[in-house]
């Protein structure tokens, strides 16, 4: 009698609450709205814009080469992809036969940003669901990278390398040197992820049948890197669309098909793999020759669109460039991974517990910069 | 499917497309507004071409023309083509939405709204994407001002 009366009185009521803009697990300023029950996900709402810096319409003052320097602050972690993205657009549109060596030392900072931003992603995604020794594991191995960069581009996360017509300066010394001694540090170390994490029984349950995206939905949604491959869509711009020197090496596309967290998340670590392989098969190789073509010190592009994409560590990147002739584009719009990605979470969300939500975005990777661009 | 079959294939639907392949890479249709959507959904649903993946929506302020341009690609066939539409209302300029076709549409159109203040018909969650609600102006209009955030050169 008792307990009927209590619970004809208990009522289920849907309420609002606030994840973020200050959440750890956002990874940035980004806030959503999530509507729940209990800790049933009933929908959730990304609020953008707190770091909107309106890049596009910078863009339309700035003269190309300017351009560059703008794309690195959108995803910082693929910054030099980014950068080679819009001096791709620029030199097909101006028609510059870009010298070997420069493609393929493109080719290898572009693998070796990719394994930085993995292995980023995977110590904070270890640290979101709850493991905090990874942080230090990837950090770790970071590291060697950026001191990579540091001594060959000047930067460690911002490398502006690239210009329209080539890079900026020829590779440091001791870059061949350096690279090979990480590959050969970073293919004993690879495994430890698996012991620490993959193979972890408490992780996998975290991980396994969670936010779960079909292929279908993966293409409608417009997915694309990881998340994309995660549930078996086939979507990687250097196999399909190849650029620099990627028509030149082998590799595999990491493909799973289960489409849950820990699909994109053994996607990730195969991709690390894959990057690796295809470093080994350039560094020995770099052709010689220039490391620039002369270009006009005003570039002016002639009229016309130009579209280029790109794979960075996160998915398709597109530059898009409008030009009426002048040295500055009529228009220029960025087709970032992160904002088709994040437009997916309420769909994988819903129905999940908070929890699972955060397991859900530490595996689309969002960088929120590249989102608000 | 090349870019001449393909207008071959399309012409035939709607009445009034143009073609261009000029000053582009890919092949360019014009269409009008009251066609978009019946274009935009044959142009998925048929076998032939199935462009199933949008992978770019960008607005573009044409002066005096609003527009938009979609980037299609199909990824059992991939071939890749560009829709664009224009409206020359600047004070109301209204569009259909295509977000039931594609879902990836929903976010782009609202960051289009936000930015060029195109209207979409039949959009689930037509509001401001990036800027608050009480913005001034579609800052990525070509006559927008800001005396204050611009440095004008």
């Amino acid at each position: 009698m008792e307990t009927t009366l209590i619970k004809s009185n208990f009522k289920s009521e849907e309420y609002f609450i606030n994840m973020g803009p200050q959440h750890p697990a956002t990874h940035g300023v980004l806030r959503l709205l999530l509507t729940i029950d209990g800790e049933i996900i009933k929908k959730v709402e990304p609020d953008l814009g707190y770091i909107h810096r309106s890049i596009e319409k910078m863009c339309e003052r700035d003269s190309y080469q300017q351009i560059v320097h703008l794309t690195d602050r959108m995803d910082y972690l693929s910054s030099h992809i980014n950068n080679e993205a819009v001096c791709l657009t620029v030199e097909n549109a101006l028609q510059l036969d870009i010298p070997d060596r420069v493609k393929v030392i493109r080719t290898i900072l572009g693998e070796l940003t990719r394994i930085a931003s993995h292995t980023l992603w995977w110590g904070v995604m270890g640290m979101d669901v709850g493991a905090l020794t990874t942080y230090f594991y990837g950090f770790r191995d970071r590291e060697m990278i950026n001191d990579i960069f540091e001594e060959t581009c000047g930067a460690r996360l911002t490398m502006n390398y690239n210009i329209p017509g080539g890079l900026m300066f020829d590779i440091h010394p001791n870059f061949v040197q350096r690279t090979k001694d990480f590959i050969k540090h970073f293919k004993t170390k690879l495994p430890e992820y698996d012991t620490l994490l993959t193979g972890n029984v408490i992780f996998q349950k975290r991980m396994k049948g969670v936010g779960i995206l079909s292929k279908e939905d993966a293409i409608s949604f417009g997915a694309s890197g990881p998340v994309g491959r995660g549930s078996g869509y086939s979507c990687d711009v250097r196999k399909h669309h190849p650029y620099s020197a990627y028509d030149k090496v082998t590799f595999n596309e990491a493909l799973k098909t289960e489409g849950d967290t820990f699909a994109r998340y053994q996607v990730r670590i195969q991709e690390m793999w894959e990057s690796m392989a295809i470093i080994e098969q350039l560094i020995d190789n770099i052709p010689e020759g220039d490391v620039q073509v002369a270009t006009n010190a005003v570039i002016k592009l002639p009229k016309g669109e130009f579209y280029q994409k790109v794979e960075t560590a996160r998915g398709e990147l597109g530059v898009y460039i409008i030009s009426t002739g002048t040295k500055n584009p009529y228009r220029v719009k960025f087709r970032s991974p992160g904002f088709s990605n994040l437009s997916l979470l309420n769909h994988i969300a819903v129905g999940g517990k908070i929890g699972d939500l955060v397991a859900s975005m530490a595996t689309l990777d969002l960088v929120i910069p590249d989102i608000d661009r | 499917m090349t870019n001449e079959a393909l207008q071959k294939l399309i012409n035939d639907w709607i009445p009034d497309l143009e073609f261009s392949e000029e000053e582009s890479q890919f092949l360019n249709i014009t269409v009008k507004p009251e066609n978009l959507h019946q274009l935009m959904s044959d142009l998925k649903s048929n076998k032939e071409t199935s462009f199933d993946y949008l992978f770019c929506l960008s607005g573009v302020d044409w002066q005096p023309e609003l527009g938009v341009v979609y980037h299609l690609e199909s990824t059992t066939h991939r071939h890749i083509i560009v829709v664009k539409v224009k409206t020359t209302d600047r004070e109301n300029p209204v569009l259909d939405t295509v977000c039931d076709i594609w879902r990836t549409a929903e976010f782009h159109e609202r960051e289009v709204f936000d930015f060029f203040g195109i209207k979409f018909n039949n959009h689930p969650n037509l509001k401001r994407l990036f800027l608050t609600d009480e913005w001034e102006g579609f800052p990525l209009r070509k006559d927008y001002e800001d005396e204050i955030n611009m440095v004008i050169k």
